[in-house]
């Protein structure tokens, strides 16, 4: 792989972390789950009950 | 010999970028005759990281926390594809840094600015590299080796219950002052600005638009759908100009400062109860959008540009007479800058989700120290946006109107009678410019902020035509940030108080349990918008008292958090290294201590919160006078409780010491066994 092409692969992957991308995709897969509103919600049920994310000053 | 001419180059190197600093320090230190280019701060800044990153925290990383390539991570040894998980270093430090990064090291050095750029520069930068970088770093590493515990829990478990309590009590404090702050920064910026206020509204249409795309839409598509909203957003503020033309839309969005109080705490009593994924979620997205890229072209523009400060090195208020807040150089530029040197805030983040994602121990320097010299630089930037300003725009923006006068000309005469001269046309055409009304008293270091940040961009990009745009863009960018916190804030804060109330009756303690979330929600924001309403109210504009309130307890918790990491190096048998966390809080100490002290107790009114009590009993008795005396001494109070619950960890901390180094008291530290690492036997 290039030198830009890993670059550009960290990046995104920062940036889908950053988003919870990356996040959803890994509840897809533990859960065996497809993409759908259902899953999307059944994510947000499980994130909901652990605590937010502080976010600083 | 290859190896000899290597060693050779690298010592060169060093010694050159060694050189570069001290000039460019020694530049900005020593210059007086002529303003400076900005560039010397840009240069004196990345030699100092580069400097501390490479010696500094390599020699901590060797010498005192012998960080291990090879000893199993929690995000290994745990890992559940949740909460743990080995993830490339270079992802954790974007999701670390995006997580620190806030509104404080914009406003903070934009305030202390006030003493003129040597001041808040060399703090800034000396602050992070031996104090800042180092705790994010100690305590992210140690909470690494805890399986990701958190800071309180470690306070409690290496100094004691008191420890752990007074960590909990003095977060939650910090949350409250800290939502009332930034709130205060936001309605201040946002008064009486039709233009500003209408697109802050549109965010949350916005945000609720993504939220249900991604939901109901595409689903997860999170990038996707903040550029979206971050199209949208563009959108706002490029209509926001004609709502502020047009007589009937901008009476609708022209509101008062108490007005925008009671909008912006309804708001976000709201946005706690509503489930996350409809509106806190799709916000932080946006805001985290609009941050990375608005600090990375900063950064850049201040490169390409590289402008002239205007501000001198220090100014005449370095006694302590300032109009943005009273108090002199010591102790107040401390507590002001407060993030973008030190922030005890980060710490919560060094020991949250950070820990749980770190692959190798050695990563935790780059994470950790790395990080926060990025936050640093930051600060750097919001210094220079701050100081290209003229200074008599600086202090007519920046100044209430109880100190330089309620009209124009008494402003603008009071100013220049200081030695910076600044005309009421001069402001009339700034204001105009930036397509506001006015821009006298907008105290709070958001507009300030944005007008210097407006004044870098447009001579880059669309020039003086687009200044308008530039000035909203910055102004949302701030308040986006902004509101996000208080979301964010208000719910962290929530699950505390939920958590806390659990152990007395069961139910409470259910996050999922209406009847509790109201409760708590209510509660929580009725704290802050307590505070926020006292700095509306107050005729020094609120910044004066709420900031270095605040100031005092982010620091008094950096305190807290290096007691516990003092409290693990001395239990390491690390004691003759023990000064690097040390000495920044033998200094925090006498910062916070000092500052406090000053609140309570000075006898200016301006600055003492008694003073000021006294000096409005003494004055003409009327409801509002009570109401600021009642705040005043509540300041106070708080103050003084804050002090008082950091002086019992600093003495429990203490007894833990003497008793280790005298050999009355086992050096136990509670970290979990050594297990070797899987991921250098794959790597292998």
């Amino acid at each position: 792989m290039s030198h830009w092409k890993k670059t550009a692969t960290i990046f995104f992957s920062a940036l889908r972390e950053i988003f919870d991308e990356a996040a959803y995709t890994r509840f897809l897969r533990r859960t065996k789950m497809a993409s759908s509103p259902a899953a999307y919600a059944a994510f947000w049920r499980e994130r909901e009950t652990s605590a937010p994310k502080p976010r600083c000053c | 010999m290859l190896d000899g001419m290597n060693r050779s180059l690298s010592i060169l190197l060093w010694g050159v970028v060694s050189v570069l600093a001290a000039a460019a320090i020694a530049v900005i230190a020593i210059h007086r005759s002529e303003p400076i280019n900005a560039l010397w701060l840009v240069t004196a800044a990345t030699c100092c990281y580069a400097l501390g990153y490479r010696f500094y925290s390599k020699f901590i990383a060797a010498k005192i926390l012998a960080v291990d390539a090879l000893r199993a991570t929690p995000a290994e040894r745990l890992e559940n594809g949740r909460d743990f998980l080995v993830t490339n270093k270079w992802v954790v430090f974007g999701h670390h840094f995006a997580a620190i990064a806030g509104p404080g090291p914009l406003v903070g050095p934009v305030l202390a600015a006030q003493f003129g750029y040597l001041p808040g520069t060399l703090w800034v930068l000396a602050g992070a590299v031996f104090a800042g970088c180092v705790q994010d770093f100690v305590i992210l590493l140690f909470s690494v080796r805890r399986d990701g515990k958190s800071l309180t829990e470690m306070a409690k478990e290496e100094t004691g219950v008191i420890g752990g309590i007074v960590a909990y009590a003095a977060v939650i404090a910090i949350l409250i002052i800290l939502l009332a702050v930034v709130a205060l920064v936001v309605v201040n910026a946002l008064k009486d600005s039709p233009w500003g206020t209408f697109t802050i509204a549109m965010t949350i249409p916005i945000a609720l638009l993504m939220g249900i795309y991604l939901r109901r839409i595409r689903p997860g598509r999170v990038l996707e759908v903040s550029v979206l909203g971050f199209v949208l957003v563009l959108l706002a503020i490029w209509g926001g100009q004609w709502v502020s033309r047009d007589p009937t839309t901008a009476n609708l969005f022209t509101l008062s400062a108490p007005t925008l109080a009671i909008s912006i705490i309804i708001y976000a009593f709201a946005a706690s109860a509503v489930p996350v994924w409809l509106l806190l979620a799709p916000r932080d997205y946006l805001s985290t959008f609009v941050k990375l890229g608005t600090i990375g072209l900063l950064g850049i523009g201040i490169v390409a540009i590289h402008p002239t400060l205007h501000m001198p090195a220090f100014t005449r208020f370095v006694d302590g007479t300032g109009p943005v807040f009273a108090g002199k150089i010591f102790p107040f530029a401390f507590i002001t800058i407060a993030c973008g040197a030190i922030s005890g805030f980060h710490s919560l983040i060094s020991s949250g989700t950070t820990p749980k994602l770190i692959a190798r121990e050695t990563e935790t320097r780059m994470v950790g120290y790395g990080a926060m010299m990025a936050e640093s630089a930051v600060a750097v930037m919001a210094i220079i946006a701050a100081c290209v300003l003229q200074p008599g725009v600086y202090f007519a923006i920046n100044s209430p109107a109880g100190v330089v006068g309620q009209t124009a000309i008494a402003a603008t005469t009071t100013i220049s009678n200081w030695g910076f001269p600044v005309t009421a046309a001069d402001m009339q055409a700034l204001a105009q410019a930036v397509g506001e009304h006015t821009l006298f008293n907008r105290t709070g270091g958001a507009p300030a902020f944005a007008v210097g940040m407006a004044h870098i961009f447009s001579q880059t990009l669309g020039g003086g035509t687009v200044m308008a745009l530039w000035y909203h863009f910055a102004v949302m960018f701030e308040a986006l940030f902004i509101l996000t916190i208080l979301d964010a804030g208000t719910r962290v804060a929530r699950f505390m108080v939920q958590d806390a109330l659990g152990h007395i009756y069961k139910p409470l303690g259910r996050t999922s349990w209406y009847p509790s979330i109201i409760s708590t929600s209510a509660l929580i924001v009725a704290a802050w918008g307590f505070f926020l309403w006292q700095g509306v109210k107050d005729p020094l504009g609120g910044i004066n008292s709420l900031w270095p309130l605040f100031g005092i307890a982010n620091q008094l918790l950096a305190t807290v958090a290096l007691c516990v990491a003092t409290t693990i190096i001395i239990k390491m048998h690390r004691s003759r290294y023990a000064a690097v966390t040390l000495i920044p809080l033998v200094w925090l100490v006498a910062v916070t201590f000092t500052a406090s002290w000053h609140k309570i107790f000075d006898p200016d009114a301006r600055v003492g919160f008694l003073a000021q009590a006294r000096a409005l009993a003494a004055g003409p008795a009327t409801g509002a006078s009570a109401r600021l005396i009642f705040n005043n001494r509540l300041d106070a109070v708080v103050t003084a409780l804050l002090l008082v619950m950091v002086a019992l960890v600093l003495i429990e901390s203490v007894r833990q010491w003497i008793g280790v180094l005298t050999g009355r008291r086992e050096a136990r530290v509670k970290e979990v066994p050594f297990v070797m690492t899987r991921l250098a036997e794959e790597r292998a």
